[in-house]
Parts: C-alpha cells; sequence; structure tokens
C-alpha cells in the first residue's frame, strides 16, 4: 500500500459525486423529511463527526483505540453538568469547555497509553475508557448509573437548539468543518507524518520525528473532536449515561469507520451513514412466517459486520475504488 | 471487618479469581499461541451458563449438564476454529476485533431467539445446597467451597498439562515461536484447534459453573470478558502461569475493593492493569 493511494489523498470521481449529493441532500432534507426522520440524520452526522474523529487515530496514525467513545461521553457529561435546571446553558461557553475538558482528558491518558504499541494499546485504551466508565457508574454524584438530564437544550447568539431544526444545521456545519479540517490535515506535514508513524514507526524517527509528541497531538485531537461529537449528542438527547462511554460504544465507532474504510476520513463519513442505515433498514425488516426479521436486527447487524471483515476489508469505500483489491 | 468476615471475602475473592482463570487460560493461549484477539470468548461463557439452565431443567442434574454441555460446547469451538478463525489467523488485530465483535451480535441474537430475553436461575444441586456456619450470623455456602474445590482441581489439571504433558510442551513452544515449533515438526493445524476447543471448554465449563450462584441474563459474558482480558495484559499475554496470578490479583483487588471502597471498586481493576504496564508493558511473564 503506498501512501497517496491508501489515503485516497485526491478522491475518485464517484466518491467526490457521492458527496456532493449527499451534502446537498442534507442541506435540503429538514424541509422535505419529518421531525422524526430530522432527528434520525442529526444523529446519523454527530455519529459521522464521532466515527471521523477515530479515523484520525485508527487509519490515519494506526493507533487502534478500543476506549474512544470516553472523550465522547466526557463532553456529553459536561455540558449535563453546566445546564441549568430550568434554562438552556450558553453553547458558546458549555461547547468550548467540552471540547477541551475531552481534549484534556485525552491529553493526560494519551501521555501513557501512546508509548505502548499493538494489542497494548488496544487493551490500555480500553482500560482507561472502562475506568472512566465505572467512575461514573458508580457515583451518584456523577449521575450514577442512571446518568444526567438535560431539561433544555443549550441556547446563545440566537440559536436555540430547542429547534430541531436549529441543531440540525449546527451539526451540519459541525460536520463539513470537521471533514473539511481532517482532509487538510491528512495531506499537511503533520498528516503525512502521522502516515509514516503508521507505516514504519522506527523508520520515522529515524529520520528525526518525534513520533510520541506526533501520536500524542492526534490522539488528543481525536480525543477533541470525540468531544465535540458527544457534546451534540448529550444536546440532541437531552440526557447522557455512561454508555456514552462504554464497551459497546467504542466498538460502535471502531465498526463505522471499517464499514466505510479506513484513513481517508471520507469512508468514516460514508461508514457512519451506512452503518445506520443498514441498522434502521434491518430494525424495519418485514416479518416472514412468523418470524419476524426485524426484531432480531442484531443478528443482520452481526452477519453484516463478519461478512464485510470476510469479504470487504477495506470497506464500503475500497469497493468503489478502481482497481483495489483486499490484502 | 472482623476475622471471619476477612475469611469469607478471601474465598470468593479466590473463587471469583479462579473463574476469571478458567476463561482468561483459554483466552491467553488463543491470543498467545494462534494471536487472536477473541472478543467472542464471553459469548462461550454465556452459552455454558445457558446450557446448564436448559439441561438442568431438562434432567434437573447439574453433573449430567456439565458432562453434556461440556461435550456440545467443545463442539461448537471445533466447528468456529475450522470455518471462521482459522482463516483470521493472520490478519490484523483490528480485523479480529471486528469479526468477533460482529460474533457477540451474532450469538447475543442467538440466544434471545432461542431462550429468550428473561433473566433465568439454575437451582444449586440437592447435595450441596447447605451452608458452613462460621459464626452465629455468618455462614459459608457449600456450593461456592464446592466451586473453589472443582476450579482448583481445574487449574492445577491445566497446570500440569501445560508443563509435565508433551501436548503440554508443544503449546508452550507455539506460545512462544509458532512458526519455530511447526518448522520442529509440531501439527500446528491440529494444535490450533486442539487449543480453541480446550479453550472453549473452559469458558462455557466457568459459565455452568457460575449458573447456579449468579442469574443467567443477556449479554452476561461482556462484563467478563472485559475482566478476562485485564487478566490476560496483566498477566502477560500467552503465559497461563501468568493468568493464574493476574487472575487471583484481579480477585482480590475486586472483591476487597467492593467492600472497602464500594464507590471505586469497579475502577481500581483497571486501575492495577494500567499500573502494572506502566512498570512492564508486556505484562508480568511475558513470554
Amino acid at each position: 500500500m503506498s501512501t497517496p493511494q491508501a489515503h485516497m489523498e485526491t478522491l475518485p470521481r464517484s466518491v467526490q459525486a457521492l458527496l456532493s449529493i449527499g451534502l446537498m441532500a442534507l442541506l435540503a432534507f429538514p424541509f422535505a423529511g419529518q421531525d422524526f426522520y430530522t432527528q434520525m440524520v442529526t444523529r446519523m452526522m454527530i455519529l459521522a463527526i464521532f466515527s471521523m474523529s477515530l479515523d484520525l487515530l485508527q487509519g490515519i496514525t494506526g493507533l487502534v483505540s478500543l476506549g474512544h467513545a470516553a472523550y465522547f461521553g466526557l463532553a456529553g457529561y459536561v455540558l449535563a453538568f453546566l445546564s441549568p435546571a430550568d434554562t438552556g446553558a450558553s453553547w458558546a461557553i458549555s461547547l468550548p469547555l467540552a471540547i477541551l475538558g475531552a481534549a484534556l482528558v485525552a491529553l493526560v491518558i494519551g501521555c501513557l497509553v501512546v508509548r505502548t504499541h499493538g494489542i497494548y494499546f488496544i487493551m490500555v485504551t480500553m482500560a482507561f475508557s472502562q475506568m472512566v466508565y465505572f467512575l461514573f457508574f458508580d457515583n451518584k454524584g456523577l449521575g450514577g448509573s442512571d446518568g444526567l438530564y438535560i431539561n433544555v437544550r443549550p441556547v446563545a447568539l440566537g440559536l436555540d437548539m430547542e429547534n430541531k431544526q436549529v441543531l440540525y444545521y449546527f451539526t451540519l456545519v459541525c460536520l463539513v468543518l470537521v471533514y473539511v479540517f481532517l482532509r487538510r490535515l491528512l495531506v499537511s506535514p503533520f498528516g503525512r507524518t502521522l502516515n509514516g508513524i503508521r507505516l514504519n514507526e522506527h523508520r520515522t524517527q529515524a529520520l528525526g520525528y518525534d513520533s510520541f509528541s506526533y501520536k500524542l497531538t492526534a490522539f488528543t485531537l481525536a480525543g477533541a473532536l470525540a468531544g465535540l461529537a458527544g457534546y451534540l449528542w448529550a444536546a440532541q438527547s437531552g440526557y447522557v449515561n455512561p454508555e456514552l462511554m462504554g464497551f459497546h460504544m467504542s466498538a460502535h465507532a471502531i465498526m463505522m469507520v471499517i464499514l466505510g474504510g479506513m484513513g481517508n476520513v471520507a469512508g468514516a463519513l460514508v461508514g457512519a451513514f451506512g452503518f445506520e442505515l443498514f441498522m434502521h433498514v434491518f430494525k424495519d425488516l418485514p416479518q416472514v412466517g412468523g418470524f419476524d426479521l426485524g426484531k432480531h436486527w442484531q443478528l443482520w447487524m452481526g452477519l453484516l459486520i463478519v461478512l464485510v471483515v470476510v469479504i470487504a476489508p477495506q470497506g464500503l469505500m475500497g469497493l468503489l475504488r478502481p482497481g483495489s483489491r483486499a490484502k | 471487618m472482623d476475622l471471619a468476615n476477612i475469611l469469607i471475602q478471601l474465598l470468593n475473592s479466590v473463587q471469583y479469581g479462579l473463574l476469571l482463570f478458567l476463561l482468561a487460560a483459554g483466552l491467553t493461549l488463543i491470543f498467545g499461541i494462534m494471536g487472536v484477539v477473541n472478543l467472542a470468548h464471553g459469548s462461550f461463557y454465556m452459552l455454558g451458563a445457558y446450557l446448564a439452565y436448559s439441561l438442568t431443567n431438562t434432567w434437573g442434574n447439574l453433573a449430567l449438564a456439565v458432562v453434556v454441555g461440556t461435550l456440545i460446547s467443545v463442539t461448537i469451538g471445533w466447528l468456529l476454529e475450522k470455518l471462521l478463525f482459522k482463516h483470521f489467523y493472520h490478519r490484523s488485530h483490528l480485523d479480529q476485533v471486528l469479526l468477533t465483535f460482529g460474533l457477540i451480535y451474532l450469538f447475543e441474537e442467538l440466544r434471545s431467539m432461542l431462550w429468550g430475553d428473561d433473566v433465568h436461575s439454575v437451582a444449586v444441586p440437592a447435595v450441596l445446597d447447605w451452608s458452613i456456619h462460621l459464626t452465629d450470623t455468618l455462614s459459608y455456602p457449600a456450593y461456592r467451597l464446592f466451586m473453589l474445590v472443582v476450579c482448583s482441581a481445574l487449574a492445577l489439571g491445566l497446570w500440569l498439562l501445560i508443563s509435565q504433558t508433551k501436548l503440554g510442551m508443544k503449546i508452550r513452544a507455539g506460545a512462544f515461536n509458532s512458526d519455530m515449533a511447526q518448522a520442529m515438526g509440531v501439527n500446528i493445524v491440529r494444535l490450533h484447534s486442539l487449543v480453541f476447543a480446550m479453550g472453549v471448554a473452559l469458558a462455557t465449563l466457568g459459565g455452568m459453573l457460575i449458573a447456579p450462584l449468579s442469574s443467567v441474563y443477556p449479554y452476561m459474558g461482556s462484563q467478563v470478558l472485559i475482566m478476562c482480558f485485564v487478566v490476560v495484559v496483566i498477566g502477560g499475554i500467552g503465559s497461563v502461569r501468568g493468568a493464574l496470578i493476574a487472575a487471583l490479583l484481579v480477585g482480590l483487588v475486586d472483591t476487597f475493593g467492593k467492600v472497602l471502597l464500594p464507590q471505586f471498586a469497579s475502577m481500581l481493576v483497571y486501575v492495577l492493569m494500567a499500573l502494572v504496564l506502566l512498570l512492564k508493558p508486556e505484562g508480568l511473564f511475558k513470554q
């Protein structure tokens, strides 16, 4: 795998077209859809931000984190703590604080974990996210296992997130900004160094790059972006609970990235939408001969994941790329 | 805490530790020899518990259920290895994580189809349904002691198998350097099947034995799986001895943590893991 192709620094025409159509569809969607669907798509966009943030680690730097949900959930809790009982918190204040909080925790945990490699990295990131999970799960003062409610959604500068459409477009703007930011990062010297670390860390070090600080920066940045997603998630759903930081949420993120194809940001974006769409399709499957296909959506989801790993290890984007072959 | 209480907690922690060991031993071997991260290992534990539930309901006999259940699970494990896992030994850890996470979904849903989503309980066998009085107010159930003995026997058996027999030598060789072992004439394909089936058997056995003590419930494999990974990583990947010591350590920290520091107990185990990894990045007994 040589680098520019692997990261699709120039996206294939088909993907560019897909993304442009997707963006236009997203811009127009609230005018056509009902509230229910607007909320569903908002959720997908939030997960897409989360998924792209993980791609920075997993696909670009080659660090597989099984604890990425910790930063997602933490930012949501920051919003919950900052929200007064009867009015909305100002997002102009709480959003930066939530992102900062997630980034700080990622920085501290990152200092410890980016020293480890391979399977140990997977395990240590999982251990730290479990620590955070249980800290919240076992302490009533932090909401305990039930979590916390955000009674009124954030509001500031005339933008009230109680309004579903406002929240939708706010999320869309964030999505586009994160996408553009990460795509630019990919081709920047910083991004190329991260890519070098993924391909061969020793060689990158030998060239004079301090791989520790590069990996730590990537880890912190990914944590911050996951925090942005977590904040939006909490703002949308109106409550937070420890499950947001749990093992399943972290694995969910990994699956979204893989489904789309990692290392090029666009794949993570497509994967998040794809994953949610598949889930909704499976849940809506009809009843066939007394057997409710939709009720057992997890079965189809599981099969899908197994199939993707077996047949298309490079994800949906890998299928779109001409001339690509699985390893 | 008085002496009797400490004794009870100590017994509990050893029993919990040994149960973790049953699961972690298979996991660490599969990890060490085949290089596979198997997140679905916890599902075998759940399978064991559910098998114990339906087989004891049918026959009213836990012992028989354990024997038949082990046979069923070994068959399932063997088939899974042949059909699926075999093809993932040389894939990246990421692919393995994903595959086995997909399997968790599959197994949970199959469980829901076969047994539903309710919580069930398994009766303690009548012969063991009594307790030992320690003081006027404290007593210790015989089944827990029985479990302690069975788990110790299994741990001892496993240790003998690995350290004293020819098969054990091959397993150790495989964990140390799989390619080299193969070059020396070890039939690595058969060894893989065997180790995988053994790991599955131990995990289901753990699930069957714990069934009368804990209830049988959906997703019961998830939490225990994460604990087992902690044990494997603390002990050092591929080391059965490390897994035993780490399992007992985790059992102690978790049990006493829950008594002394209830608010931070669940965290403590992960703190322990982080500390070990910071001091010895490859675990306590990395081969």
